[in-house]
């Protein structure tokens, strides 16, 4: 599926915007974002699993609240970089 | 109080460049001297936008740099360089607490805030201390982390630091001033802010607190045995059983195998007091150091004291002290010098360097007798190592 890769993060992509990851929950999604570009995943997600205060992730528009959200081949996940201030 | 002497093998000082080491809120820089440090040469940022608390050379090679690395919206890591910061690599594991069982609360690294370069006799080793406070080794150069258990999973741990809720200083309680014992890397003692002082003879698999005779006013209990806010700790290389500690109740020096902290502090001028955030060693001469100190009055603005920044040095192991403020604002400086943003290089005379939260690096080359500034404008400073010299 399309996974948009917010600037944050685009060191690990090459400097790409748009990448295509494989998974049926967005835990196994991100496991293959980490397998494609080693490091990603943990400036994503603590090691309790849960996804850090100021990124987003959002599954066809919807906010996912946890790792566990179902995803189909043709889902657009979108993650965000959610910060104010200086 | 006796002398305390250097033992053997007092390196000779050092004669070439100094780089100082930046690590501040938005990136990493580099300050570069010629021989006579009179010319110093901005270079970076390395990380822009990135929050930098610590960058620190490994002195047993001379060349690797490790750098604690964060946003403010991704997650914290480690990067390293093997060539001195032409090229830089991410810890292929940065620190992380292990995974809690299901159904229970585990913790998370909030950021990296300090590094240590570990042992002499063991390359590749570093501590790095976390926030919530954590204990982190490596044994491969930075490369790979893993927590140490002896502290990290040690059933005192929560009390030690005043429960899991307990935020500390901005940006969370954190652990810091991991100094490693030259004599015995076994040997170890670490500073939490707030936790107090803690000493390991087994190579952290057990911890026990070090705080007799440190004040923590903010308690409630009278002479805790932990809960003490160390806010930067400090072995002597050269006299390893003399330790230094500015806390945010007063400066104090402990001589092992002695127990008990002497509140150095207490020679400080009344009108100055001894409160602040950063003290550094003299590499030669045990019984130097130099602090900075700052307002902890009323609502603690940690600035300095009536808007005239100046150094203390103590050249008699803390029995008195002398004010360093020549070149410095003499009204509205208002600076801010954390913990690891003050240190010392390996010249004769020794190279003093302090940065501040509003962007400056300031220098002495004479020991403290003269301030000059080398940098303005830089972002809010967290850091400053000196290499090289």
């Amino acid at each position: 599926m399309n996974v948009l890769i917010p600037s944050q993060l685009r060191d690990y992509t090459g400097g790409r915007a748009h990448v295509k990851a494989r998974g049926a929950t967005l835990a196994a999604l991100l496991a293959d974002l980490e397998r494609r570009y080693p490091g990603v995943r943990f400036r994503m997600i603590d090691e309790q699993d849960a996804i850090r205060r100021h990124i987003k992730i959002f599954v066809n528009q919807q906010l996912a609240r946890d790792l566990s959200a179902a995803l189909a081949a043709n889902d657009e996940v979108v993650i965000v970089g959610a910060l104010s201030g200086g | 109080m006796p002398k305390v002497k250097a033992g053997k093998g007092t390196p000779r000082p050092a004669s070439g460049p100094v780089t100082l080491l930046v690590g501040t809120r938005k990136g990493a820089f580099f300050i570069r001297s010629d021989r006579a440090r009179r010319s110093w040469t901005l270079a970076g940022p390395h990380f822009l936008g990135q929050i930098v608390n610590h960058l620190v050379l490994d002195p047993r090679d001379g060349k690797t740099l490790l750098c604690a690395v964060r946003t403010g919206h991704l997650g914290p890591t480690v990067f390293r360089s093997t060539d001195f910061g032409r090229a830089w690599k991410e810890a292929q594991r940065p620190p992380a607490f292990p995974k809690a069982a299901p159904g229970e609360k585990g913790l998370a690294v909030e950021h990296v805030f300090w590094l240590t370069p570990g042992h002499a006799s063991q390359p590749g080793a570093w501590y790095a201390g976390v926030s919530p406070p954590g204990l982190f080794r490596s044994e491969d150069g930075g490369v790979t982390w893993e927590g140490v258990a002896g502290f990290n999973a040690n059933p005192m741990r929560s009390a030690w630091i005043g429960g899991e809720e307990n935020q500390g200083p901005p940006g969370g309680a954190t652990l810091h001033s991991v100094n490693v014992d030259p004599r015995d890397a076994r040997h170890l003692y670490l500073g939490i802010s707030i936790g107090g002082t803690f000493e390991s003879k087994d190579a952290g698999a057990t911890w026990r607190p070090l705080n007799q005779g440190v004040a923590a006013d903010f308690l409630p209990v009278k002479d805790p045995e932990y809960g003490h806010d160390v806010h930067c700790m400090r072995l002597h290389p050269l006299a390893p059983d003399r330790l230094y500690q500015q806390n945010h109740c007063g400066m104090y020096r402990l001589d092992r195998p002695g127990e008990k902290w002497d509140r150095i502090g207490n020679a400080m001028p009344k009108k100055i007091g001894d409160i602040g955030f950063p003290i550094v060693l003299h590499p030669r001469d045990p019984d130097t150091l130099w602090v900075f100190p700052m307002d902890g009055g009323t609502v603690w603005p940690r600035v300095s004291l009536g808007g005239k920044p100046a150094a203390y040095v103590s050249r008699d192991g803390g029995r008195t002290w002398r004010r360093q403020d020549k070149g410095l604002p003499t009204k509205q400086g208002w600076f801010t010098v954390k913990r690891q943003s003050m240190c010392v290089d390996s010249r004769d005379p020794v190279g003093v360097y302090f940065g501040t939260t509003s962007g400056e690096v300031w220098m002495s080359a004479n020991e403290g007798d003269r301030w000059n500034s080398i940098a303005r404008h830089l972002p809010e400073i967290y850091s400053v190592e000196a290499a090289g010299g």
